[in-house]
């Protein structure tokens, strides 16, 4: 169909440099994190104060070392969760999952496949959707995260919690945090225009307890209250 | 496990040339699942997100447009921003586990992990796409016909890594379709596109999930090149969606497995050939200015 044409100097075309989200800024220098006791079962950490550390990889400029957390070694994670600066101190292979409901104690969050399967786990980074057994705590480094305990306003109800309330949406509750921070997405998204529209996008959220007739009521109740606020 | 967490290219090059071994990350939907349940225990994991190159995509100037699109770039962006100009490489996105999957996942990741079912391959290898790999050594084309290797096996090199897809802008109808138990969150059962090349009176098919790589059906790409009445309106005849459907089967070299049995993979790519087929040639019709 079409052959190949010389690609003289293509590849490096446009090369962009990192936008917010991914930058490198709110990366912490803790490859210079200490193991204090080796034999501790907990690894106790001191992590580089950001002055001292940030000096030491400003002045690698040029340098192509890359930062590096060594097997066993925890690295500090700051985070923006539901508005507030946290910080977690963890081993690489956490996931932010397992950061925010053992570490930082927020349990809404659910814990259903650990595989990407269920949505159970799906909280906002950066306002996107996302499964957060399928991303690792260090991978975040500085992004907001918004869980289901972030939606209410004091005793005030998100728009999408009074919904699936309103509709009965829900029977174990245990899919109800992943459905419900997927619904706001979803009407952030726009893709409420039909039922069928609805389902497709909520796609990525399972419900054991197959409360998807009710849930996409709650979901088109929810986004038309918010039209008519709007309005 | 070692955490390598470059911000440059040169430096994900420079760590993935120092360690080998070292598993590289961007969306995280494949790999978190091997490493969460203990199916992978790399000695490193590289974290490409940081990587702010690999996150962009961009048109090569001239008439005869081509995307070099990131290999960083996440399936809802290709979805929203080049559904357009790469319109089979889009409908193989949209299928892609669902929309929480489809905002982190990347085609770079796709080809890091060349799954024999992964939904873009039968896309790029219908649209003659090249895959931009890189090391430390220099930058390389790959033609996707030469990329995929076998069973998760591709052509990197040890020290290099998927930087981009090279992908000609679509100057025909483009088709993907894909069967799976349900239409969101699914491995594919079996997948298949097609691409028309009405100019040039040529055709190309591939198929996924149906042999130990994707691969494309040469017999009936040569078959429908051969057979299409091209310029000429009106639908195809029966026959003759019936036989590309036929050669389709039997370029594929499938296994029984949970998802489905050879015999059924075999069936289904036949449907699902004649199926895009006669889209794609609506498409065409509605397209061409003779039969307006």
């Amino acid at each position: 169909m079409r052959s190949d044409e010389p690609m003289g100097g293509f590849a490096d075309d446009a090369l962009v440099p990192a936008d917010g989200e991914h930058g490198a800024e709110a990366f912490m220098p803790t490859r210079r994190t200490v193991l204090v006791s080796a034999g501790a079962a907990a690894a106790v950490t001191v992590a580089a104060g950001k002055g001292a550390g940030g000096a030491a990889w400003a002045s690698a400029a040029g340098d192509t070392r890359v930062r590096t957390v060594g097997a066993g070694e925890s690295v500090e994670v700051a985070l923006s969760v539901n508005g507030q600066r946290r910080t977690v101190t963890v081993e690489p292979r956490v996931t932010l999952l397992d950061a925010l409901r053992e570490r930082l104690g927020l349990t809404g969050t659910k814990k259903g496949c650990d595989r990407g399967e269920c949505g159970a786990c799906t909280v906002l980074v950066g306002g996107e959707r996302i499964k957060s057994c399928l991303t690792l705590a260090v991978m975040r480094q500085g992004a907001e995260v918004t869980t289901v305990e972030g939606l209410a306003s004091g005793d005030e109800l998100h728009p999408v919690q009074e919904a699936f309330i309103r509709h009965d949406a829900f029977q174990c509750g245990g899919c109800t945090p992943g459905q419900i921070m997927s619904a706001v997405a979803c009407i952030d998204e726009g893709h409420t225009g039909s039922d069928a529209e609805i389902r497709e996008w909520m796609s990525g959220n399972l419900c054991r307890c197959a409360a998807y007739q009710n849930i996409v009521a709650a979901v088109q109740d929810a986004a038309d209250a918010g039209k008519k606020v709007r309005r | 496990m070692d955490f390598l967490r470059p911000t440059t290219l040169d430096e994900a090059l420079a760590a993935k040339a120092e360690r080998p071994g070292a598993v590289p990350i961007a969306g995280g939907t494949d790999v978190m699942v091997e490493l969460n349940f203990d199916h992978r225990r790399p000695e490193a994991l590289l974290d490409l997100t940081g990587v702010g190159e690999l996150a962009e995509w961009s048109r090569s100037s001239g008439s005869d447009g081509e995307i070099r699109l990131g290999a960083g770039v996440p399936y809802t962006r290709v979805i929203t921003e080049l559904g357009g100009r790469l319109p089979g490489l889009a409908m193989a996105s949209r299928t892609v586990g669902s929309p929480q999957i489809r905002n982190r996942g990347t085609v770079g990741g796709n080809l890091g992990s060349a799954s024999p079912a992964g939904d873009t391959h039968p896309v790029l290898l219908v649209t003659g796409a090249r895959v931009e790999v890189a090391s430390v050594r220099g930058t390389r084309l790959i033609p996707a016909t030469e990329f995929y290797t076998g069973v998760k096996r591709n052509a990197l090199a040890p020290d290099e890594l998927v930087t981009a897809v090279h992908l000609p802008e679509a100057t025909g109808p483009q088709q993907f379709a894909k069967v799976g138990t349900r239409n969101a969150m699914v491995i594919a059962v079996c997948s298949f596109a097609l691409a028309l090349d009405p100019d040039r009176a040529a055709a190309r098919a591939a198929i996924g999930s149906a042999a130990p790589t994707p691969r494309r059906a040469v017999a009936a790409e040569r078959f429908l090149a051969e057979e299409l009445p091209w310029g000429t309106p009106g639908p195809l005849r029966d026959s003759l969606k019936r036989r590309f459907g036929e050669l389709v089967a039997e370029a594929t070299e499938p296994i029984d497995d949970v998802r489905g049995t050879a015999a059924y993979r075999r069936h289904a790519l036949a449907v699902l050939a004649r199926r895009t087929l006669t889209w794609a040639w609506n498409d065409q019709q509605e397209r061409s200015p003779s039969c307006a």
